[in-house]
């Protein structure tokens, strides 16, 4: 399968026993851009990235990744991705640096040193580089698992869930990351749960719901779809975060919740 | 993109890397490992010893090649956990999503197992020779009995592969090996299968603990090994052959 684009899936379906969780997937992912896949608990959201990250086989229907077929390609489309689970995978035994280390050597990159410092320092870890991770605060574990995940320089990026969990320092963070990424070219596909987080971070939402896409498209394409906007004017309170951001004060709270 | 003997070679050598790293932070594992056999060998020669007859030789002597296997058998419990911990924390699925050869992430467990175990053995053999345990064995005959434990311990590994992939607690991943510690019970390697009844007799002399016990104990006494060996070499290869082909078909259904 030849595509110029990065993400492509063609009726994608998965069933677990009687449970159908993909009902006929359609995705398209352009090179270079974000799109966050949108949808509830159970959406099917994980069991797709899962497929397209060769985690797990499609019952039928096809996807390829960076021009790969993901069945019959495997290695291929590993070799051009990187995965950022629900869960920080982290080695806890292990020290930062040393989680660092380990993916740049599983990577064969040379200098595997100089890519765990290069990283340590962009990801604000420098301070705890040398403690084990299980130490780590959960903002500090996401952050250290998004680093390994851009070892190697993949040029496509899944990241399942990344905000969930993380305080609002912490996800603040993370969204800056994904923004920086995107701006280097690299393709992103994000799920969430969260609606802000689709709308500040993708150029493309795609929503899906008991296992399929019910709508894609740009955010003002997803408004468009819906009765025109009537004008009223409601005062506008400050929200709860930005209450809480202001007091901790934003920049200050997330060098010290780093130290936790 | 093929996969060569090289990377396989190289991957597993990060990863062994990996998991060694993971054992000198927590020697506990390989002093737990040891603690039960070295326990077992010390109540055995210093309590129930007196009782038991065994024909010439000391006690300490006959009872070493038994709780050598124990101390496999106890130790290949924390291989099964540390894999079920890089399952279930995420970071097993991290390295299948990886451009690496596939079954360097077992290998790497699999030997970390075979250097772990292979330091609580020679605990263990240290903690007998303190207690009198004296062997004329050559060079050579040590070089066979090594040969045997690394065999006996890549098969038990294998073994404890599959708990470590399929299992859904810490309880199901240690329990597995509770049977495989026990087994020794019932073969010579504590008392001489003679005055057991009928149908024990029978079993002991027929399960894969006692040709090994005899013959490590054989090799240990410098006395002649007759067909025994080749039926302990039988069961350890037919173990190995056999668990790694289950190990490796879990593999095979849980990454695809």
């Amino acid at each position: 399968m030849t595509t110029s684009h990065a993400i492509e899936t063609v009726g994608l379906t998965k069933a677990y026993g009687d449970q159908q969780v993909l009902r006929g997937v359609d995705l398209v992912v352009p090179r270079g851009t974000v799109l966050a896949l949108l949808g509830s608990n159970g959406a099917g959201k994980t069991t797709a990235v899962r497929i397209l990250s060769t985690l797990l086989r499609a019952d039928s229907g096809s996807a390829s990744v960076d021009g790969h077929d993901v069945a019959t390609e495997a290695a291929r489309v590993r070799a051009s991705i990187s995965l950022t689970g629900q869960f920080a995978a982290v080695d806890e035994i292990l020290t930062g640096r040393e989680n660092l280390v380990l993916v740049a050597e599983l990577r064969r990159l040379e200098r595997p040193d100089r890519v765990a410092d290069e990283l340590l320092a962009r990801f604000d870890l420098v301070d705890a580089a040398e403690r084990r991770t299980a130490t780590y605060s959960g903002g500090m574990r996401r952050r250290l698992d998004i680093a390994m995940s851009l070892i190697g320089d993949p040029p496509v990026l899944f990241l399942d869930e990344p905000t969930t969990g993380l305080d609002p320092q912490s996800r603040n963070e993370v969204w800056r990351t994904v923004r920086e990424l995107a701006g280097h070219g690299t393709t992103v596909l994000l799920t969430t749960q969260y609606l802000e987080e689709a709308e500040q971070l993708a150029d493309r939402i795609a929503i899906l719901h008991e296992g399929r896409i019910i709508a894609e498209g740009t955010l003002a394409e997803l408004r468009q779809l819906f009765p025109p906007a009537t004008v009223e004017y409601v005062e506008k309170q400050p929200t709860l975060e930005e209450v809480f951001l202001s007091i901790v004060g934003h920049d200050t709270a997330l060098s010290q919740g780093d130290q936790r | 993109m093929t996969t060569t003997v090289g990377h396989v070679t190289s991957d597993t050598t990060v990863l062994l890397k990996r998991s060694l790293r993971h054992i000198l932070r927590s020697p506990d594992t390989i002093i737990t490992t040891a603690v039960t056999p070295i326990a077992m060998l010390l109540l055995f020669v210093y309590v129930f010893g007196s009782a038991i007859r065994v024909g010439g030789g000391s006690y300490v002597d006959y009872l070493l090649p038994g709780i050598l296997l124990v101390t496999v058998a106890s130790g290949i419990a924390y291989t099964a956990f540390r894999l079920f911990t890089d399952v279930s924390t995420g970071i097993f699925e991290r390295f299948q999503s990886m451009p690496i050869a596939r079954s360097a992430v077992l290998w790497g467990h699999v030997l970390t197992s075979l250097v772990a175990n292979l330091v609580s053995l020679a605990l263990v053999v240290l903690v007998a020779l303190a207690m009198g345990f004296r062997s004329g064995a050559g060079l050579l005959a040590w070089l066979a009995v090594l040969g045997i434990l690394v065999l006996f311990t890549l098969a038990l590994t294998w073994l404890a592969v599959i708990p470590g992939l399929t299992a859904t607690s810490v309880d199901g991943v240690s329990g597995f090996s509770y049977p495989l510690i026990f087994l020794p019970f019932i073969s010579s390697a504590f008392v001489p299968t003679d005055g057991m009844p009928g149908p024990v007799r029978w079993f002991a002399e027929h399960q894969p603990v006692t040709s090994i016990v005899d013959t490590i104990r054989n090799l240990f006494a410098g006395a002649p090994l007759g067909s025994t060996v080749w039926v302990a070499l039988a069961w350890c290869v037919g173990l190995l052959v056999v668990a790694y082909g289950l190990a490796m078909r879990t593999y095979r259904r849980k990454i695809a």
